[in-house]
């Protein structure tokens, strides 16, 4: 096992919100207490449904946003309350790829210039000229040509878009990417060629990628580790083999059963779900799972469980038995 | 006598830069009872057609077919008031966007009623009931109060079932479902599927579900129809179409799965979808496919016998070769 | 893999139209909007040939000819086409020269309200919540009297000229690019793209003004140009009021105020001088709507 290059450790996230000059602000709980390492050359897949608080995992690790508890450390050194505003190399080091290709990339900047900005940003050493050779053989590495540098996101598909954003996130050679849902807005066919590419961009630079997602299949394929969220918490973490094989958090095992295998022959073997995904704003006590789970008991309402396991690490009173 | 029976659907629309054919020729046959998907990426013109059928297509639009007809009754000239007679009553849709197809203005229960109003007879109380009876059929916890939500009072999931609803008010014969889990959670899409199918196979109506995803098309219908680039390439059984595909689009679709890859690097198809300014001569797929030859990007292919799943190709594939090969050449 | 990038490369080298010649082909469908540009076109060009163009200076007198009807009524003669006003001034040079005066009134009403509201506007979209609080409450505060009473209290407090006219309406016309501005920015700030410019380490100006704000012009355009009419007319209701540009300076409005008491008498006067008023506010107006239509994105059909 290598050195981890990023470690998080009950990382906390909440949020104010409402709270008018006649009410009092509610307190979100959109990540409350998540912890992981990074390796180089690795993918940690996190997957969860809507309001799992992956998307404020990833913007706090690409520390856009300051965690409100616990702690983030980069290589060792643990991330200030400033995050990455005054640091540039702590900003070169982690970079991010949005879900929405056309909502990511600048409407009224060239694709030169998207690529070349964050150079111009960090790197006011390098010079215009070798700014310019840098962005265009960034074009060439993520499989667009020199004849687009000039041209406008508009003139683009959605998939060469996120090549063009998987391009400017690697021009200040970060060694972590966190990658929030970069496929799932892409076409089947186009998202296989997304994918190959980050799998050999990952090979070439030893990238960590902390890989977010909701779409099984893609998890399974790509992933290493993954991290299975619920409502602001993981709920399992562990190897991808343990996980999809072994799933031993009850809402790991319904969220296996209910993705759609596409095989006609497959025989289902569907958990149902009773009832509707419980909105971040109210949280239910203990165990965030407790009111749709099939074997939760009065334990599960009181306290959150405690992780368990080593490697595969899980919190449930009433795991599933290998 | 088929159901919903249509021949050679085209539909092209006006835009500030010229025509733009988004259906071309497509055939789609649908019997009473029947569990299909129209499974295409975006620009397929899997949605284009099916709203074309609905009549919901905006002024730009202009459809043509050889024949459109739905319960034995023509669609193609109709006015809009007897097409209003039939859409709604006998033929429903549902959408993507639960939170957007319903209109935030009135409760859940008034809009349902609403539509009750419109197609029968029913008195004020035989409505209320008949909500309550929709409610409960697609699984809505506590109906009568529920009726009185604003639909911003509902999650996804209850919005859809609300939508459902809605479209068997007066229990169409045909429900179309345009990528009715997308904007939900898997766990969510599990139940509104699982509804989807039991109404189905309850009230023997027929279903087309519109797809992009794999996965349910495996785990739902009985018959899919592949469409690319605006045109029907391949309608076969579902298991047959996995198993073994006709048309090289739908072979390297089902390739490109993650879930069936056997290495790291996963089959890819290269370059897009041909958009308004690159459409290709030929056959539309030739520009992407591996087995294409000269033939291919000259001439337009024609449909294959109904045994190679009507595959839109010169030389449909069995068991991932191509046939009729040696003919051409 | 490289496959893959050579059929991208080829697909895209048919590429679509470029956003201009997009925007032209939206613009030209729409005909009302290209006659007020034709119209609007022909205004600019009179206002900066105006000394070439009048056949006589606009404050020249001609004593022995007060009053003179067009050429087309009994007595009206063709050294002045429109007739001559009460103090013997050619009708079609001060007709001509006031083109002057509404075009340099309008370009530098809109530039001064446009640059202080968008930059308002961008503030207030940027900033925490009880700066934007007050920059609302206030520009409300100047929105909720009606603008004319407005410009008046502030004329009226600067002293009647041109130069307070235009600095009044330009203040009464600033709150709608404020407003404008901030919703175009709010909407617009929490796109992936403004993320990830910080994300690369843009500061917050940069942020402000490099990234976010060429995004919201289509609005700001749409909104300057209907101003622009705004600004005429609001100019001119001040001159006719006497609060605005003065006697004998050609503007319209003052125009139309000097000639008020021979309303009756000789009606061509105040005619053509409202007349001109009329066509370039519509003209403008006609044009303003059709780029709001070939520019919202909202109204776009496609």
């Amino acid at each position: 096992m290598s050195e981890a290059i990023l470690t998080a450790d009950t990382l906390k996230r909440h949020y104010e919100v409402g709270g008018g000059p006649f009410s009092k602000p509610a307190t979100v709980r959109a990540l409350d207490g998540a912890s992981f390492a990074l390796e180089p050359g690795k993918t940690l897949a996190v997957v969860g449904e809507s309001g799992c608080g992956k998307s404020t995992l990833a913007r706090v690790v690409t520390m856009i946003e300051p965690p409100s508890g616990g702690t983030l450390a980069i290589r060792g050194k643990e991330v200030g309350p400033d995050g990455a505003s005054k640091d540039r190399d702590l900003r070169a080091m982690v970079q991010i790829v949005f879900q929405d290709p056309y909502g990511s990339l600048n409407p009224r900047q060239t694709i030169g210039q998207t690529l070349m900005e964050p150079l111009k940003l960090n790197r006011p050493e390098v010079s215009a000229e070798e700014r310019r050779k840098r962005a265009a053989d960034m074009l060439e590495m993520v499989g667009l040509r020199a004849e687009h540098f000039d041209r406008y996101p508009h003139m683009f598909s959605g998939g060469q878009r996120q090549r063009i954003a998987v391009g400017r996130a690697l021009m200040l050679e970060p060694k972590i990417l966190v990658l929030d849902e970069p496929v799932s807005a892409l076409d089947l066919s186009i998202q296989s060629q997304v994918l190959n590419l980050l799998i050999d961009l990952q090979e070439k630079f030893q990238l960590a990628y902390l890989f977010i997602s909701h779409d099984l299949s893609v998890v399974r394929h790509l992933a290493d580790e993954v991290m299975v969220m619920y409502l602001g918490r993981p709920v399992e973490t562990g190897p991808k083999d343990d996980v999809f094989a072994h799933p031993r958090h009850p809402y790991t095992r319904a969220l296996l059963s209910a993705t759609p295998v596409a095989d006609p022959r497959h025989t289902r073997n569907r958990i149902k779900l009773e009832g509707e995904l419980p909105s971040p704003m109210n949280v239910p006590e203990g165990c965030p799972f407790n009111p749709r789970c099939w074997k939760a008991t009065e334990e599960c309402r009181e306290a959150f469980p405690p992780y368990e396991g080593e490697r595969h690490r899980y919190a449930c009173y009433h795991p599933i038995e290998e | 006598m088929p159901l919903l029976e249509i021949r050679n659907l085209s539909v092209e629309f006006a835009t500030t830069s010229g025509a733009f054919r988004a259906v071309d020729g497509v055939d789609i046959n649908v019997e009473p009872g029947d569990l299909m998907a129209i499974v295409g990426e975006s620009g397929s013109g899997k949605s284009v057609s099916m709203l074309a059928v609905m009549g919901l297509l905006p002024w730009t639009a202009t459809i043509t077919a050889d024949r459109m007809a739905f319960n034995g009754h023509d669609l193609r000239g109709m006015s809009p008031k007897q097409r209003r007679r039939i859409i709604g009553r006998d033929m429903s849709m549902i959408f993507q966007e639960p939170m957007s197809s319903l209109n935030p203005c009135f409760t859940v229960g008034f809009q349902i009623k609403e539509s009750l109003k419109k197609h029968t007879d029913l008195d004020r109380k035989g409505r209320q009931d008949r909500a309550i009876e929709l409610m409960n059929l697609v699984g809505i916890p506590a109906p009568e109060k529920r009726l009185n939500a604003f639909p911003h009072q509902l999650s996804g999931g209850m919005s859809q079932r609300a939508m459902i609803a809605m479209a068997l008010a007066c229990e169409p014969k045909l429900l179309i479902a345009d990528e009715p889990t997308t904007a939900l959670d898997v766990t969510i899409q599990a139940q509104i599927l699982e509804l989807l199918t039991g109404l189905q196979e309850e009230t023997g109506m027929a279903l087309i579900l519109i797809t992009h995803d794999m996965g349910v098309v495996a785990e739902t219908v009985k018959r899919v129809q592949v469409q690319y680039a605006g045109q029907k390439v391949e309608e076969q059984e579902v298991g047959a179409l996995f198993d073994d595909p006709h048309h090289p689009y739908t072979a390297a679709l089902l390739a490109a799965l993650p879930e069936r890859a056997t290495e790291r690097r996963l089959p890819t198809i290269p370059g897009v979808v041909p958009g308004q300014f690159d459409r290709p001569e030929g056959c539309l797929f030739s520009p992407r496919c591996r087995f294409a030859n000269a033939h291919c990007k000259a001439v337009e292919p024609v449909q294959a016998a109904p045994e190679m799943g009507l595959a839109l190709c010169h030389y449909p594939l069995s068991h991932g070769e191509p046939t009729n090969r040696e003919k051409a050449s | 893999m490289s496959d893959a990038s050579s059929a991208t490369a080829r697909t895209i080298a048919q590429a679509p139209p470029s956003p201009i010649r997009d925007f032209w082909n939206a613009f030209k469908e729409n005909r009302g909007a290209v006659m007020g540009m034709v119209v609007f076109a022909l205004f600019l060009l009179i206002a900066i040939f105006a000394p070439i163009l009048s056949p006589y200076p606009p404050d020249a007198q001609f004593r022995d000819s007060l009053l003179v009807p067009p050429v087309w009524e009994d007595g009206g003669k063709w050294q002045f086409p429109l007739g001559t006003d009460p103090l013997g001034r050619d009708m079609v040079s001060r007709l001509i020269h006031g083109a002057r005066f509404s075009f340099f009134i309008g370009l530098v009403v809109v530039t001064v309200a446009t640059f202080f509201g968008v930059v308002i506007g961008v503030i207030a979209g940027f900033a925490p919540r009880w700066l934007d609080t007050i920059i609302m409450r206030i520009m409300d505060i100047v929105l909720s009297f009606p603008s004319l009473l407005m410009a008046l209290v502030l004329v009226a407090i600067l002293g009647p000229s041109l130069l307070n006219a235009m600095v009044a309406i330009a203040i009464v016309l600033q709150p709608h690019f404020v407003r404008l501005t901030r919703a175009a920015v709010i909407s617009e700030r929490t796109r992936d793209y403004v993320t990830a410019a910080r994300v690369a380490g843009a500061g917050r100006l940069r942020i402000m003004f490099r990234t976010v704000l060429p995004n919201c012009l289509a609005p700001i355009i749409v909104q300057a140009a209907l101003s622009f009419s705004t600004a005429i007319l609001d100019a001119a209701a001040l001159g006719f009021l006497g609060m605005g540009a003065q006697p004998p300076t050609p503007e319209w409005g003052t125009m139309l105020a000097e000639a008020r008491e021979f309303i009756l008498r000789a009606w061509w006067v105040v005619t053509f001088p409202g007349l001109c008023i009329l066509v370039t506010v519509l003209a403008i107006n006609l044009m303003g709507d059709g780029l709001r239509d070939a520019l919202d994105p909202k109204l776009k059909r496609s």
